[in-house]
C-alpha cells in the first residue's frame, strides 16, 4: 500500500476510535440529569466514564496531529473552513472537560454548574462533530442539520448501553430502559443518513453503485443498531455495547471512506501529503506505539470492568 | 485592527494561559509522585496524607493545562493555515508524537491513579504516578522541539513552497531544543518548587497561629524538599540559558539585540542591566564567553535583512523584549537566591524563621512571571518571522478566516479564560486553606515487599 494510504486509514482508525470511545462518555453526559437522580446515582454514572474519558479524548488530539504531520493542507483547510464550529466544540470541549474534573472538588451549591457544563459541553461537541461531517459530505443545511442530530443521537443511544452495561441497582434498570426510547430518533435518523453517504462517495454523481462496500456499511450498521436495542432489552449488555459501538465505528469508517477521492472540495488525499520521508518516519513510530497504546487502554477498561455501585 | 492582529492576540493569550498551568504539572507531578514513593517506600502516614494533599491540587491544576491544550493544537489549523501548510511536513510530526507516545501515556495513567486507589496493586499504582509523569516531561520535549525549529529551523528543503523534513534526527537535536528543553524544563520545576514551598509557608504560618506543634514539621520537610528542587533546578535554569544566550547570538542575532536594546554592531559590546548603566564589555563576554567578540545591532542587522529579504521591517518589538529578558532573569533568580537563603537557614534541624514562612509566598508569583516573561522574549522577539528566515507572520495567517471570526472566538476564550481562572484560584485557595485529611484510620502499611495484596485501602477522596 502506498504510505499516503497507509495515514488516511490510519487517520480514519484514529476518528473512529474516538468516535467510538468519547461517543459513549458524550452519552452519558448528556443523559446525566434524565437517568441519574440525586447526587449518589449522578456520582454512579460518571464514575463509569471517569477514569477514561481523558484517555479517550486523546484519540482526537492524536488524529487531528497525524493529520496536521501526515496531510498538512488537510489538517488545515479542514480547522479553517470550519472556524466557528470548531470555536464551539472546543469551547464544550473546555467546559466539559474542567467540569467533570472540578465536579467532585467544588461546593455543593457549584455542583449544578458543572452538571449542566457536563450536559451542555456533551451535546454541543457531538452535534457540532455530528454537524461538521455532514457539511462535509453533503453540504448544505440539511445534511449538517442530519449529520449533527445522528451523532447526538448515536451518542445518547451508545452512552445509555453503556451505563446499563457498566452500573447496577436502579441506574442500571432506567438506563436500560432508555435504550428503545432513545432508539426511536437514532434508527430513522441512521436509516436517512446512512444511504446517502455512499452517494457522497462518489464525490456527489450518484455513482453510489460503484460502491457496494459502502453500502454494506451501512446496511451492517442498521442492522447493529436495531440488534443492540434488542440486546439491551433481554439484559446483554456486553453485547448490545459491542454492536453500538460496531454502529458508530461503521458509520465512521463510511464516511472516510465517502472522504477517500476527496477530503475536502478541491483537495485530493495525494495534494494534501506530507513528503515520503516523513510518512515513512511516522508508520515506524506508529507502528510500535500504537499497539502499546492500545494495550494499556485496553488495560484501564479491564481494571475499571466491574460494575460501579450508586 | 485586522484578522491578523486579532490571531495574533489570541495566540499569544492562549498560549500564555496554557502556560501558566503547564510548568506545574510538569514539576508538580514529579513532586507527588516522589511524595507518594516516601510513602511507599517507608510507610509513614504523613507521606500519605501529603499525597493525597498535593495531588488533589495537581488535579485541579492538571484539568486546565489538558483543557487549554487542545485550543493549541487546533489553533494552528484554524487562524495559521498557511503556516500549517507551509510547516507541516517538519512541524507536525513533533505533534502527532507528542499526542501518540506522551499524552495517551500521561491521560490513561493518570486515569488510573486517581481511580485505582483500591482497585490496583500498590506498586502498581505507585507506577501509574511515574507514568503520568514522565508522559508529562516527553511532552515538553516534543513540543519545544517543534517550538525551537521556528528559531532555528534545520533538517528540511523547501520544495514547490514548502517545508520537507530531510533529516528527523537533525530536528529532535537541534541545538536551540537541545538548550530550550532543559532551560523550560527546569523553570517548571522552579515554578513548581516554588509553589510547594509557598503552601508550605501558608501552613507553617497558620498552624503556627493555631498553635499547633507536629504539623509544622511536616510542612517544615515538604518546604526544604521545595526549596531543594528550586535550587537545583535554579542551577540548571541558569546554565541552560546562558547556552540559549549564546546560542542566541549564532542563530537569531536579531533577538539578542533586542534583548539587549544594541542600536549597532560592536566589538566588545558592553551590557546595560537596566538603561544608564553599562558594564563593558560584559554583553561580548556573555553571549560569545569572548570579551572581544563583535555583536550585530538593531539597525544594522535591519540593513541586513532587508538586503537579503527584500524591503520591510524586521525589528521585533523592542521594549518588550528588553525588558522580557530583565523579568525572566531576575524575578527567577530571586527566587533561586530565595531558595538558597532558606535552605541555608533552616540547615540541620533549625526551625523555620516567620519571616522566611512569609517570604516563600513570594515563590510562587516570582518565577511563575520570569516563566511568562521568557515566552514573551522568545516569542516577541522572533517577529516578524514565524519561521525564522522562512516564513513571515504576516504569510502565515489564514486567509479564509474573517476579521469577524476571529474577533468572536478571541471575545469567547478571553470570557471563558478569565472565568475559568477565578475559579481555578479560588478551589486551589480552599484547598490549599483546608489542609490535607486527617490520616485514614487503618490504613495499609505498604512494605516494599507488598505484591499487592488488597490491603484496606484509603477511601478514594481523590474520585469524584
Ligand atoms: C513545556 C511544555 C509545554 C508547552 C510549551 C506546551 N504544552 Fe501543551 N501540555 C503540556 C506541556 C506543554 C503538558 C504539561 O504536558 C500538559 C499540561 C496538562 C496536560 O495534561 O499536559 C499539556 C496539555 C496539552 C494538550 C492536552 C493533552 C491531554 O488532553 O492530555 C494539548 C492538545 C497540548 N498541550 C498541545 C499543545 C500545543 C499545540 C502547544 C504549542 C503551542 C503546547 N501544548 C504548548
Ligand atoms: C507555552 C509557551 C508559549 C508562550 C507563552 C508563547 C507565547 C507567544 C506569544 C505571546 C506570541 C505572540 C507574539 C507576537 O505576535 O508578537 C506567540 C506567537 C507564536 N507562537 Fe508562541 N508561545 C509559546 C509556545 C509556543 C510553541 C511551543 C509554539 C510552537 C510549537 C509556538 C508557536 C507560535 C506561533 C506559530 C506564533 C505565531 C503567531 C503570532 O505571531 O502571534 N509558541 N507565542
Ligand atoms: C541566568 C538566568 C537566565 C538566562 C541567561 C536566560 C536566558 C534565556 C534566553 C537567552 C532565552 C531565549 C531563548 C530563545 O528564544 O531561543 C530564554 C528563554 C526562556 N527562559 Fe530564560 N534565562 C534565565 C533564567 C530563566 C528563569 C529563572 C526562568 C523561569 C523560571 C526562565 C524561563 C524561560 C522561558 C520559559 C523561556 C522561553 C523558552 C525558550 O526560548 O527557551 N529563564 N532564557
Amino acid at each position: 500500500m502506498e504510505l499516503t494510504t497507509v495515514w488516511f486509514v490510519a487517520i480514519a482508525f484514529l476518528w473512529t476510535g474516538y468516535f467510538v470511545l468519547e461517543g459513549f462518555d458524550f452519552g452519558v453526559g448528556v443523559l446525566l440529569p434524565a437517568l441519574a437522580r440525586g447526587e449518589a446515582e449522578r456520582r454512579q454514572a460518571l464514575a463509569t466514564i471517569g477514569p477514561v474519558w481523558d484517555g479517550n479524548e486523546v484519540w482526537l488530539i492524536t488524529a487531528v496531529g497525524a493529520m496536521f504531520a501526515a496531510f498538512p493542507a488537510w489538517y488545515a483547510g479542514l480547522l479553517s473552513g470550519y472556524y466557528l464550529p470548531l470555536v464551539a466544540v472546543l469551547a464544550a470541549l473546555i467546559v466539559r472537560g474542567v467540569a467533570l474534573e472540578w465536579r467532585g472538588k467544588v461546593e455543593a451549591r457549584a455542583r449544578a454548574w458543572c452538571d449542566a457544563g457536563i450536559v451542555a459541553g456533551s451535546a454541543i461537541a457531538a452535534f457540532t462533530w455530528g454537524a461538521v461531517f455532514g457539511n462535509l459530505l453533503a453540504g448544505g443545511p440539511a445534511g449538517t442539520l442530519a449529520g449533527g442530530a445522528l451523532a447526538l443521537a448515536l451518542a445518547a443511544l451508545h452512552g445509555a448501553v453503556f451505563l446499563a452495561l457498566r452500573t447496577e441497582g436502579p441506574l442500571r434498570a432506567r438506563a436500560r430502559r432508555a435504550v428503545p426510547a432513545l432508539a426511536v430518533p437514532a434508527l430513522p435518523l441512521a436509516a436517512v443518513t446512512l444511504p446517502a453517504i455512499p452517494g457522497a462517495a462518489a464525490g456527489g454523481t450518484g455513482e453510489w453503485t460503484a460502491h457496494p462496500g459502502a453500502w454494506a456499511a451501512a446496511a451492517a450498521a442498521m442492522a447493529a443498531l436495531a440488534a443492540a436495542v434488542a440486546l439491551a432489552w433481554r439484559r446483554r449488555e456486553g453485547w448490545a455495547f459491542a454492536a453500538t459501538a460496531a454502529a458508530v465505528a461503521l458509520l465512521t469508517a463510511s464516511v472516510f471512506g465517502a472522504l477517500w477521492r476527496e477530503p475536502l472540495p478541491g483537495l485530493t488525499v495525494a495534494g494534501a501529503a506530507s513528503g515520503p520521508y516523513t510518512l515513512g518516519l511516522l508508520t515506524w513510530i506508529a507502528g510500535a506505539a500504537l499497539p502499546v497504546v492500545l494495550a494499556y487502554q485496553g488495560w484501564t477498561y479491564w481494571v475499571f470492568r466491574r460494575r460501579v455501585a450508586a | 485592527m485586522d484578522a491578523l492582529d486579532l490571531a495574533r492576540w489570541q495566540f499569544g493569550v492562549t498560549t500564555v494561559y496554557h502556560f501558566l498551568f503547564v510548568p506545574l504539572t510538569i514539576g508538580l507531578g514529579v513532586f507527588v509522585a516522589g511524595l507518594q514513593t516516601a510513602w511507599h517506600r517507608t510507610g509513614k502516614e504523613h507521606y500519605l496524607r501529603l499525597t493525597r494533599f498535593f495531588g488533589k491540587l495537581f488535579l485541579i491544576n492538571f484539568a486546565m493545562g489538558v483543557v487549554t491544550g487542545i485550543v493549541q493544537e487546533f489553533q494552528f489549523g484554524m487562524n495559521w493555515s498557511e503556516y500549517s501548510i507551509f510547516v507541516g511536513d517538519v512541524f507536525g510530526a513533533p505533534l502527532a508524537l507528542e499526542a501518540l507516545l506522551a499524552f495517551f501515556l500521561e491521560s490513561t495513567f493518570l486515569g488510573l491513579w486517581i481511580f485505582g486507589w483500591d482497585r490496583l496493586p500498590k506498586r502498581v499504582h505507585l507506577a501509574c504516578i511515574w507514568a503520568a509523569a514522565i508522559g508529562s516531561n516527553l511532552s515538553a520535549y516534543f513540543i519545544l522541539a517543534a517550538n525551537a525549529w521556528m528559531k532555528h529551523p534545520v533538517g528540511y528543503e523547501v520544495v514547490a513552497g514548502r517545508a520537507r523534513m530531510t533529516d528527523v534526527w537533525a530536528v529532535l537535536t537541534n541545538p536551540t531544543a537541545l538548550a530550550q528543553v532543559p532551560h523550560v524544563i527546569a523553570g517548571a520545576f522552579v515554578v513548581a518548587g516554588g509553589f510547594v514551598a509557598a503552601v508550605s509557608g501558608h501552613r507553617i504560618l497558620r498552624e503556627r497561629r493555631a498553635g499547633r506543634t507536629g504539623e509544622p514539621a511536616m510542612w517544615r520537610g515538604t518546604l526544604r524538599a521545595a526549596l531543594v528542587m528550586t535550587a537545583i533546578a535554579g542551577a540548571v535554569v541558569a546554565g541552560t540559558g546562558d547556552q540559549s544566550a549564546r546560542l542566541l547570538w549564532e542563530q537569531q542575532p536579531m533577538k539578542l539585540a533586542a534583548a539587549e536594546g544594541l542600536r549597532h554592531d560592536e566589538r566588545g559590546a558592553a551590557f546595560s542591566p537596566v538603561p544608564g548603566i553599562e558594564v563593558p564589555k560584559a554583553l561580548s563576554l556573555l553571549a560569545a564567553h569572548d570579551p572581544d567578540a563583535p555583536v550585530q545591532g538593531v539597525e544594522d542587522i535591519q540593513r541586513r535583512y532587508e538586503a537579503a529579504f527584500g524591503p520591510g521591517d524586521y525589528r521585533p518589538n523592542v521594549p518588550v523584549v528588553y525588558w522580557s529578558f530583565r523579568v525572566m532573569v531576575v524575578f527567577g533568580l530571586s527566587a533561586v537566591a530565595l531558595s538558597m537563603l532558606g535552605l541555608w537557614v533552616t540547615r540541620r534541624r533549625r526551625a523555620v524563621p516567620r519571616w522566611l514562612a512569609r517570604a516563600t509566598l513570594l515563590a510562587l508569583p516570582l518565577p511563575a512571571t520570569a516563566m511568562i516573561a521568557g515566552w514573551l522574549l522568545s516569542e516577541i522577539g522572533r517577529q516578524p518571522w514565524t519561521v525564522q528566515g522562512e516564513l513571515l507572520t504576516a504569510a502565515s495567517v489564514s486567509p479564509g478566516v474573517s476579521l469577524r471570526a476571529v474577533a468572536f472566538s478571541l471575545a469567547l476564550f478571553t470570557l471563558l479564560y478569565g472565568a475559568l481562572a477565578v475559579a481555578e484560584a479560588r478551589l486551589l485557595v480552599r484547598y490549599v486553606k483546608a489542609g490535607p485529611e486527617p490520616a485514614p484510620a487503618p490504613a495499609g502499611r505498604p512494605g516494599p515487599d507488598d505484591a499487592g495484596a488488597a490491603a484496606p485501602a484509603p477511601a478514594p477522596t481523590l474520585m469524584y
